[in-house]
Formats: structure tokens, C-alpha cells, sequence
């Protein structure tokens, strides 16, 4: 168990800047997940971590040493490739105490070790069966298996669930959790699953073509989003240009045409700056439509021009003026319909102010 | 129930019937001549008499002569196969795991020299090890010799124009089982504590078995059947068993001897291959060439 941390960590392929300057602490035995969209530069930072790749800059440092010369085979790192990468001509049992013999493990604690580690993926008794014998969620496991058993420092898991369906990835989800809960190992866990990053995470890295966009716990990333692609890319968000109508010491007051004057708590417009102008965000959730006879304060008159029932969900897409937002209402009955006259309320405390887009 | 079993029985081997056709007209029936004339006598040059008689075989089978033949091919095939498989795995490994964006040149460039003839590539080792040739011409060049050193017609450059000619066949079996492996295995093994040597020996190497097997026993059967290169580039004493087949039938056209003898080396080249098989496991050997 220990510590990892990023020191201006860059990667350059040729032209290709897989990761910009990146600088990121995770925390000894926490559980820190790397999310961002395909190609931005998740699997390059652990196979830097785990020394399959070499930084073009920066220093990678593990329990206070820093770990940039040293080779591969002595990081002691547990990595779970994306598709498991499970020796195919050996059995189960070897796969999982491969990392054993070069730890000069004794054959009969590697048996028991080995015994141990299928325990606690919850799959024992398969030690003399073949990967190809095995269903993808189980071959799953015995990666897993294979890299805690070697007790490493640092697990690293490259999007370990996504080659797995729906019911199956959330069982693995809840269980892969529990796991690192147990052997308390420091785990980089990478995913381009938002659900997967909010539900198991002790701290979201959110990564943009290479750039860590922001760093905090889920609930943090997902209040108070630090720019606009985490806004954008967790959940659904409306972004309405605005402008600052004025600043107290609750909030800066943003002004929109749609919804007029909000007040945005100071917590939630930390990216603001002092800037002029800026996006109100509202969450599609914290969006809520009610009857247009009962006016509240901070809402809009509004149509609904579509509607996507999602049994206790309904998801709608309103206009007000010729602003088209979304809205995710929790509810019970009937929802509205398409050509309904409604209105569409927020809760200033619920809402964030971000800077103005620059295109 | 019972129609539909026999109808699928039968499928198979109208499916095949064009390429058991063609086998039997162009294999078959050819070597069954052959066979017939093994049992003939030959009573002068180019005379034939035709009975039924094992002379022929009864002097293969007796004659000592035949017998440091076949120890001869089979130690020089056996060299060239080492080799060979030493010699190829290296490029083989290079072109798999190279990240070269355009790796079929790599390929192209080993497919090429087939389309000059192999008896062209074989020759042209003699201006390179011939007295007038390249090597000679360098010594003489440094000072180092006044006289032409022979380097040719020994054993050594029958081995190098083995290898030169075949090398391909080995690298391309070698090539297409890396192909096959998962390029995570290794890195896997890596992160695990293996070094960067026991990686290979560990999980590469054992997957790449059946390419490596498949290639070597391409390369064996090849340098064993095989009489030209020893023609060119050996000595008097640099013979294989080939080159008897082809002494007896171009030289002294004694059409039964040469048939017992081809028979003979179609026989040990099937049994190395049968042996082979077994000892390998025969899909092992097929899972390299699908
Ligand atoms: N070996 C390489 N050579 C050249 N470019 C590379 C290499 N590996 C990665 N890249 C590039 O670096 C960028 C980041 O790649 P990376 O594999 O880290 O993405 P990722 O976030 O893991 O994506 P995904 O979710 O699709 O796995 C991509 O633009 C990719 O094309
Ligand atoms: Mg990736």
C-alpha cells in the first residue's frame, strides 16, 4: 500500500500529446478513478504508472520514492488489463501465482495463497480449468486475482468491467468494491463510466484530451463541476449564457434571459472568477416543471416539446423563448405532454456559475 | 432422422471429390508408377527389363553406401532446421512486434526473393564465396591473402544456401503465431516480476510453439528432399540422399534404382513428419497454418 503521486507527468507520442502536464495525488488506500472520454489519456497514465511507459516529462512517485527508473518487473504494481490479458496456455491456478515465483514464494504458500485470493473473488475451485473455460466475468475475477495475490503496492485497473454486460458489470461494480475495501490496496481505477466513477469512487480524476479538467470527491465533481466539459460530460446539464448582474457575499448574481436574476452561492462559482460574463448551470434534475398556473419565484414559462418516459423518470426537453432545456423530473402519475404549457422552476443554491464559453 | 444422417455423411466427400479427383490423377497414380517401376531390373543403361523382383530394394536396404546417405541428410537437416529456427525467430519477432506502421513491407520484403528462382539465389552465393567473388576480393583488397582463399564446395556454404533459401518459410510460421499472441501477455508478465528475458521464455515463447514447429518441420522436409543446393554449392563429399535419386535416374539412367529410392526418402520424410505429429500433437501443427 502506498501512496502515488504525479509530478507534472506529460506524455508525447510523436505529435500526439497523450497527457499535458498532469499532477495528481492519490491518497494511500483510497479508491481514485481516472474518468474521461475514449483517447484522453486514461491507459497512458497507469501504464506510466506501471512502467510500460515512459514519461517524456515529469516525475511518478510511489510511497515517497520516485519511481521513474525503475524497471517494470520491480514497481510491484497489480495491473488488470482491459481485456485481462490471462495466459492462455496455463491453468487458472498458474495464472494466479505467476507473480508468486518470482517473489520466491514457497510452491505450497503459493497453493494456499492461490487458494486464498479465488476466496476472494468468490470463485474457488477452479485453479486446473483454462481461461477459454472460463465466461468473461469470471475471467474478469482471476485477473483480479492474479494482481492482488502478489500484494501489490498500487492495484491499477484499465477499465476492468467494460467488456462485461449490463446486470453482470453492476454486480462486479459493487463487488470489485468491496474487494478494495477489504484489502485496503491504493487502487487507480480507469473508466470512461460515469455511473461506474460516481458510484465507486473516493476521488474522480476527470481527464479532457490529456488535460485533468478536475479532481474531487464524486459529489464535488459532480455539484460543482470545475468547467464546462465536466460539467457537460457528468450528467445532464442546461449551460445558458450569462451575465454577472452583481456580487454579495452569499453568491454572484448571474443574469439570464430565461430566468432573469439567480443568485449563485460563492461555493459554486469558484471558476468564475471575477469575470463579467459566464454560463449558468442548472442540472437537468434540478429543473422542475409544474402547471403554468402556479407561478413560483426563479422559473420561466415554458413548452414541452418532447417528452421520454422513463417509468418513475420522465426525461423533457422544454423551450422557453428559444432556449431548449432538459429536464429530469422524478414522477408519480401522469407526466406532461408534448404541447403542454408549463413552468419551469430552479433552485439558486442548486445552480453553479462557470466561466463563459470561448468559442 | 436416419435420411438426414446419411445425407450429411455424405456431404463431406462430395465436397472433396474435385481434390481427391485431382490428387488421385496428379499424386496418386504417378506414384503408383513409380512404385511399379521400383520393382523392375535394370540390365543397361536405360534398359529395363520389367518383372517382379527386390533387387532394388534389397540393395538400398544392404548397401552401406545408401545408409551414410541418409545419416548425412538427416544431420544436415537437422543442422539447417537449429539454425534456421535460431536465425528466423529474430526477424520473425521484430516484424510481430514492431510498431512500424506499414509492416506488410516488411512482409513483402520477405516474400520477395521468391519470385527470382531459388537456383539463381543459390548461384549467386558463388560471387560472394567464389575465388573470383566478393570475400576474396576483399582479402586481396586488405592485403591479407595473395592467393584466392577456396571458400566454396564444403559443407559450410551448402548449409548457408539452405538457410538462405528457406529462412523465409521459417520466419513467415514464426511470424503468423506471434501475430496470434495478445500483445498485453507480455506486459502482463512484466508487471507480475518477470524480467524482460523470463517474459518471453514464460508466455511468448511457449505460444509461439506451434509456428516455430510448423516451421521447422517445413525447413527439415525441405532440406531433406531437397538435391540442387548440394549441387551447386558443395563438394564431392557434400551429397544428400537427393542427389543419389538424381544420379541414378540423370546420370546412370537406371530408372528402377531411382524409383526405389525415391520411395525410400518418401517414405523417412513421411515418417519424420508422422513421428513429428505425435510427439508435437498434430492440431498443434495445424492451429500454426490456419
Ligand atoms: N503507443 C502509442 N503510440 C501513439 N499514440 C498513442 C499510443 N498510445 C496512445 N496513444 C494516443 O494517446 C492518446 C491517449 O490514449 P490512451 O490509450 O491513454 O486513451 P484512453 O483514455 O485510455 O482511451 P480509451 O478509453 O479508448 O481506452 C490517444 O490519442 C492515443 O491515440
Ligand atoms: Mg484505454
Amino acid at each position: 500500500m502506498a501512496r502515488v503521486e504525479l509530478i507534472n507527468i506529460q506524455k508525447s507520442y510523436g505529435s500526439v500529446q497523450a497527457v499535458k502536464n498532469a499532477n495528481v495525488v492519490f491518497e494511500e488506500g483510497s479508491f481514485t478513478t481516472l474518468l474521461g472520454p475514449s483517447g484522453c489519456g486514461k491507459t497512458t497514465i497507469l501504464r506510466m504508472v506501471s512502467g510500460l511507459a515512459d514519461p517524456t516529462n515529469g516525475d511518478i512517485v510511489v510511497g515517497g520514492k520516485r519511481i521513474n527508473n525503475v524497471p517494470i518487473h520491480k514497481r510491484n504494481l497489480g495491473l488488470v488489463f482491459q481485456n485481462y490479458a490471462l495466459f492462455p496456455h496455463r491453468t487458472i491456478g498458474e495464472n494466479i501465482a505467476f507473480g508468486l515465483k518470482y517473489r520466491g514464494v514457497s510452491k505450497s504458500d503459493a497453493q494456499e495463497k492461490v487458494r486464498h485470493s479465488l476466496d476472494i473473488v468468490r470463485l474457488p475451485g477452479v485453479e486446473d480449468r483454462y481461461p477459454q473455460q472460463l465466461s468473461g466475468g469470471q475471467q474478469q475475477r482471476i485477473a483480479l486475482a492474479r494482481a492482488i495475490v502478489i500484494e501489490p503496492d498500487v492495484l491499477l485497473l484499465d477499465e476492468p468491467l467494460s467488456a462485461l454486460d449490463a446486470n453482470l458489470r453492476e454486480d462486479m461494480r459493487v463487488e470489485l468494491k468491496a474487494i478494495q475495501d477489504r484489502i485496503g490496496v491504493t487502487t487507480i481505477f480507469v473508466t470512461h463510466d460515469q455511473s461506474e466513477a460516481l458510484a465507486m469512487s473516493d476521488k474522480i480524476v476527470v481527464m479532457s484530451a490529456g488535460v485533468v479538467e478536475q479532481i474531487g470527491a464524486p459529489d464535488e465533481v459532480y455539484n460543482t463541476p470545475a468547467s464546462e466539459f465536466v460539467a457537460t460530460f457528468l450528467g445532464a446539464s442546461n449551460l445558458l449564457p450569462a451575465t454577472v448582474a452583481g456580487r454579495n457575499e452569499t453568491g454572484v448574481i448571474m443574469e439570464t434571459p430565461e430566468f432573469g436574476k439567480t443568485c449563485v452561492p460563492v461555493a459554486r462559482s469558484i471558476t468564475l472568477g471575477d469575470a463579467a460574463k459566464g454560463q449558468l448551470m442548472i442540472r437537468a434534475e434540478n429543473l422542475h416543471l409544474t402547471k403554468a398556473s402556479i407561478t413560483k419565484i426563479d422559473s420561466a414559462n415554458a413548452v414541452v416539446e418532447a417528452v421520454d418516459y422513463q417509468g418513475q423518470l420522465a426525461r423533457y426537453f422544454v423551450r422557453i423563448g428559444n432556449t431548449q432545456l432538459q429536464a429530469i423530473n422524478m414522477i408519480s402519475g401522469r407526466p406532461f405532454s408534448a404541447g403542454d404549457k408549463v413552468n419551469v422552476s430552479l433552485i439558486p443554491e442548486e445552480c453553479s456559475a462557470l466561466p463563459a464559453n470561448d468559442t | 432422422m436416419m435420411q438426414s444422417d446419411q445425407s450429411a455423411d455424405k456431404r463431406p466427400w462430395a465436397l472433396l471429390s474435385p481434390s481427391l479427383f485431382a490428387i488421385t490423377i496428379l499424386v496418386v497414380i504417378p506414384m503408383a508408377f513409380i512404385l511399379v517401376y521400383s520393382f523392375y531390373e535394370n540390365v543397361d543403361l536405360a534398359v529395363d527389363r520389367v518383372t517382379f523382383q527386390f533387387g532394388n530394394w534389397q540393395e538400398v536396404m544392404t548397401d552401406g553406401y545408401y545408409h551414410t546417405a541418409i545419416w548425412k541428410t538427416l544431420r544436415l537437416s537437422v543442422i539447417v532446421t537449429v539454425l534456421a529456427a535460431i536465425l528466423g525467430y529474430i526477424p520473425a519477432y521484430f516484424i510481430a512486434m514492431t510498431k512500424f506502421r506499414d509492416k506488410w513491407l516488411l512482409l513483402l520484403l520477405l516474400i520477395l526473393p521468391f519470385w527470382i528462382s531459388f537456383i539463381i539465389r543459390t548461384l549467386s552465393w558463388i560471387h560472394i564465396f567464389g575465388n573470383q567473388g566478393a570475400l576474396n576480393g576483399l582479402f586481396r583488397l586488405l592485403g591479407l591473402t595473395d592467393a584466392p582463399l577456396s571458400l566454396m564446395y564444403n559443407e559450410f556454404t551448402v548449409i548457408i544456401g539452405f538457410i538462405h533459401v528457406f529462412l523465409p518459410y521459417m520466419i513467415l510460421n514464426i511470424y503468423v503465431s506471434l501475430e496470434g499472441i495478445d500483445e498485453n501477455l507480455e506486459p502482463a508478465a512484466r508487471t507480475l516480476g518477470a524480467t524482460p528475458w523470463q517474459a518471453f521464455r514464460e508466455v511468448t515463447l511457449p505460444l509461439s510453439m506451434p509456428g516455430l514447429a510448423a516451421g521447422c518441420l517445413l525447413v527439415f522436409v525441405l532440406t531433406g528432399g531437397s538435391y540442387v543446393t548440394p549441387l551447386i554449392l558443395g563438394g564431392p563429399g557434400d551429397f544428400l540422399f537427393g542427389n543419389l535419386i538424381y544420379d541414378a535416374v540423370v546420370s546412370e539412367l537406371n530408372w528402377p534404382m531411382g524409383a526405389t529410392l525415391s520411395f525410400t526418402l518418401l517414405f523417412l520424410l513421411g515418417l519424420v513428419v508422422v513421428l513429428y505429429s505425435r510427439l508435437m500433437g498434430l492440431n498443434q501443427l495445424s492451429k500454426a497454418f490456419r
